[in-house]
């Protein structure tokens, strides 16, 4: 545990991973089953869970990366798409979805949901908690799927892994692409900043909070303090008393974010390939800028909305194409720390 | 005579095979004991696939787990099988399934021939080994331990507890030392009868069968009891990483392995197909090497250890990132702070870079930009100038700056006007070389025309803060190499603390100075102070510089001023 917290604030820590707990308990009748094919779970599958909302353009993709990587079943809701998004789900044979109207923010940002149905599904299994517009991938992912990582994992002694939510962008002005679902988005999206991220430990949860990226370069150039996080915790070996804190930013109990190395070599880092930015990102930050459902306070990230709903070109002279995963390891963007795959 | 081969097996059984083969063509007896928890079926696979060799037998299986009597067990009854069944063996060696011969069978059989009485086993008492990892080292043999760790993990660890609570101590046999040891060893025929046929077994036994990790000391402690040539040393090359779990050896350990000169080298991985191939079909002929030399491969692994351990100095990332009280620097390289020089001379900063060739930059932590040397925007790693990014997390900045340098050695200017955030961070640094003429400041004051009022106002507020800066440098936990002079004093006699920084920066040491920064002119400075001083504001960081040596300073000073080597 956290060493440097004393007793009453790690039981203020306790205290309010109990009361998320609760908060998602209560909030368990907001979604309803439309298509539930839980039973065909095995022990040993690595779940996904995801909230999404009218993402029939990232869906496809979504899917076809992820049971690559061998993900056993898709445990997803929906909140009230109006694009097809949940039919299309439902008719998926490794995917159970549920739906809801309520309020994503309400919500938690739809945790209280998925924290539900983690808390009933995810026990014992390694447990992916992404977005639609999340791409996970690590060292050597081609050739390794999940349950090796998870096998590797556990041979390390780690209980989660870490990522970096890596921006990807296309070179000119963003809805000036074309994209057509079911390719891999890295061919709209080629360009990533390779450096330009900076890390803080922040002591009460015991995380590190990394910003910068091209969001902070381009739309938080004057104010870096509110560029957007981009530390998360995807991949949990989940447990009961396990809860999401922060999107997938942090979660408790502490221990969980302490998925970095305080001394000696790097710990495992993956990273999560950001797909925010395919040629329908104007659009969407219009309609959310409207719906007011992000951000605890949407109106100091109004700037935000209207940079990126004004058809911004990200690209800059230093931006870097994407590759591989190599090359992400190779910048010290992911890590493979002590993981040895082959055993 | 010749050396007899006791294998012990629960992976990787064709690797086994391949290997247990390997001994018997070069005339090596085998038997091999196989884990209990192998299955019957494979187990009768393996042993059907060797039943065309007559010389490698299988002993009574025993469940094997790690750290328990059972390997113990195991080893007994294939080394009693052993001498019974070949009467020609003089030596055994004790191996695993992931052990793999380095060099030729014959060398083996002629060293240990040249050696007949000799017991090659690793065998330290408790007091003198620093290579448990984990806490139980003299623990293993005064309690109990009927947990395994591997399955029991919380049981072991209460049941432990529980007996230190209670003080509850076993009795060492009257006879036994405690010894500790690698297990691979390679004993004598007359050691290893005297062990097994022991009257006293029964009792050696019943203590080590609670014994914690009995296979790393059984034998390691009964050898000291029969053996008269004790070699305490392994002849089975085996690292172990930070956790003391075995380093497994792979195919791009090859040359490595090769040039170790040792006999046998474990862990190997069983895929490591370009191992098996080299060590496994080298031609039978002696190479004529003499003794193994496991050093090169010793230095290897102790640096990759060192990396587990202790990582990289001044890396700080998503993956690593460590604490401000932990044993690592803070920083990743030498670098140098010079406080109130580039005010007093003029050209310091090209001087230092053509003296050093060091990458001097200006005021990094000024408030309106970053400034990198040759007025640079961004810098490696794509550290930018700006100074909200800089300000936003100094300590980062600093720490990316000399990190994504590494290699080559930074110096920049700091001052009272700059952020004063990093002070701290600098002075906690033994990596950072801090160079202070106080009271500089008041150079640049002196020298700008402006309101007189308004210049008093910023002294007061730069000495201030350069004397909390101070204050800083002069307190217990500074951890850098601090310097100080008043400016007085610097001015007095420059050439000895230049020489001294040139040399900190450790770039031509031997050569005197041949060209010195070209001082500022100032003359009226200590008319400027008195000024200050009759305004009410007290300038005392500078030293005492006399108001009125007018007319023979002020002359020196007109001709420009470079020192001459003396």
């Amino acid at each position: 545990m956290s060493q440097e917290l004393g007793i009453w604030a790690r039981y203020k820590l306790r205290l309010r991973r109990k009361r998320l707990l609760w908060r998602a308990f209560r909030k368990r009748r907001e979604i309803l089953a439309i298509s539930r094919k839980t039973d065909a779970i095995k022990p040993k599958d690595v779940l996904l869970f995801a909230t999404v909302r009218n993402e029939m353009q990232r869906l496809p993709y979504f899917l076809s990366h992820y049971r690559r990587l061998g993900v056993g079943h898709f445990l997803i809701v929906d909140n009230a798409s109006e694009d097809g998004s949940d039919a299309y789900l439902a008719d998926q044979p490794d995917v159970s979805v549920w739906h809801t109207s309520a309020s994503y923010k309400a919500s938690r940002f739809g945790m209280d949901w998925l924290t539900c149905l983690m808390w009933r599904y995810g026990p014992d299994h390694w447990t992916l908690t992404v977005d639609a517009d999340e791409v996970l991938i690590y060292p050597d992912w081609e050739r390794r799927d999940l349950h090796d990582l998870t096998k590797a994992l556990d041979r390390a002694g780690l209980s989660a892994m870490g990522a970096l939510m890596l921006d990807l962008y296309p070179k000119g002005p963003i809805e000036d692409q074309s994209y057509t679902p079911g390719h891999d988005p890295v061919e709209t999206l080629s360009w990533f900043d390779a450096h330009g991220y900076w890390a803080q430990r922040q002591p009460k949860m015991s995380n590190l909070w990394l910003q910068g990226g091209p969001r902070a370069r381009v739309f938080f150039a004057d104010d870096p303090g509110r560029a957007p996080t981009l530390n998360k915790v995807p991949l949990v070996r989940w447990h009961r008393s396990f809860v999401y804190v922060n999107s997938t930013h942090n979660a408790l109990p502490a221990r969980l974010n302490r998925v970095y190395d305080e001394g000696g070599l790097e710990k495992p880092w993956g990273a999560l390939l950001h797909t925010k930015f395919l040629p329908d990102a104007g659009a969407r930050a219009r309609s959310e800028k409207a719906r007011g459902e992000h951000f605890a306070d949407p109106t100091l990230f109004e700037n935000y909305y209207d940079g990126v709903a004004a058809n911004p070109d990200l690209w800059c002279p230093s931006s870097v194409r994407f590759e591989s995963a190599a090359q992400l390891e190779h910048l010290g963007l992911m890590h493979r720390g002590n993981l040895r795959f082959d055993l | 005579m010749t050396v007899g081969i006791v294998m012990l097996v629960h992976t990787a059984l064709e690797r086994a095979e391949q290997v247990a083969r390997h001994w018997d063509k070069a005339g090596c007896p085998v038997v091999i004991h196989v884990d209990k928890k192998v299955p019957r079926e494979t187990y009768d696979r393996f042993v059907a696939a060797l039943a065309d060799r007559p010389d490698i037998l299988f002993s009574k299986r025993y469940r094997c787990e790690w750290g328990t009597w059972g390997l113990v067990a195991a080893t007994q009854s294939a080394c009693a099988r052993i001498l019974d069944g070949f009467p020609m063996v003089r030596h055994v060696y004790l191996t695993s399934g992931a052990c793999l011969p380095l060099r030729p069978v014959q060398e083996l059989q002629d060293y240990l021939a040249a050696r007949p009485q000799t017991d090659f086993i690793e065998s330290a008492t408790t007091a003198d080994v620093p290579w448990t990892v984990g806490g139980l080292d003299e623990e293993r043999f005064i309690y109990r331990f009927p947990f395994a760790w591997r399955r029991h993990r919380f049981l072991f660890d209460k049941y432990t507890q529980l007996q230190r609570f209670l003080r509850l101590k076993r009795n060492v046999p009257a006879n036994l030392v405690p010894h500790m040891g690698s297990q691979w060893w390679c004993l004598t025929r007359r050691t290893l009868t005297a062990i097994l046929q022991d009257p006293a077994r029964k009792t050696h036994d019943r203590y080590f069968r609670r014994v914690w990790i009995p296979d790393e000391s059984y034998f390691q402690t009964l050898a000291r009891l029969y053996s008269n040539n004790i070699e305490s040393r392994s002849l089975t090359l085996s690292k172990f990483d930070f956790q003391g779990k075995p380093h497994i050896f792979y195919d791009d350990h090859l040359q490595l392995l090769h040039r170790s000169d040792c006999f046998v080298a474990r862990k190997i991985w069983p895929r490591a197909n370009r191992l098996y191939e080299k060590f496994l079909t080298q031609p039978a002929g002696v190479s004529g090497r003499q003794e193994p030399n496991p050093g090169k491969i010793d230095r290897v692994f102790a640096k990759a250890v060192q990396r587990r351990v202790r990582g990289r100095a001044g890396l700080y990332m998503q993956s690593r990132y460590p604490r401000n009280d932990s044993k690592n620097r803070v920083t990743a390289a030498p670098y140098s702070v010079f406080q109130g020089f580039s005010e007093l001379f003029e050209n310091f900063e090209p001087w230092l870079a053509e003296a050093t060739g060091a990458r001097v930059h200006g005021h990094l932590f000024a408030p309106d930009r970053a400034h990198f040397a040759n007025g640079q925007t961004t810098i490696n790693g794509a550290l930018s100038d700006s100074a909200v990014l800089r300000d936003y997390n100094p300590d980062a900045f600093l720490t990316n700056l000399i990190w994504n340098t590494r290699g080559e050695r930074q110096c920049f200017q700091f001052g009272p006007g700059d952020n004063q955030a990093i002070n701290w961070r600098i002075a906690k640094d033994p990596n950072a070389q801090i160079s202070v003429i106080s009271g500089a400041w008041a150079v640049p004051l002196y020298r700008c025309k402006a309101e007189f009022l308004d210049l008093r106002q910023r002294a007061a507020r730069l000495q201030k803060i350069e004397s909390e800066h101070l204050s800083v440098l002069r307190s217990s936990e500074v951890k850098a190499r601090v310097r100080i002079w008043s400016m007085a004093d610097f001015v007095e006699a420059p050439m000895e603390p230049l020489q001294a920084i040139l040399e900190d920066i450790g770039s031509e040491t031997s050569r005197r100075l041949s060209e010195v920064p070209r001082m500022v002119d100032l003359s009226g400075f200590g008319q400027f102070l008195q000024n200050l001083k009759n305004e009410g504001m007290h300038p005392y960081l500078m030293g005492d510089f006399p108001v009125e040596p007018e007319e023979e300073p002020a002359k020196q000073a007109k001709s420009p001023r470079p020192y001459l080597v003396r």
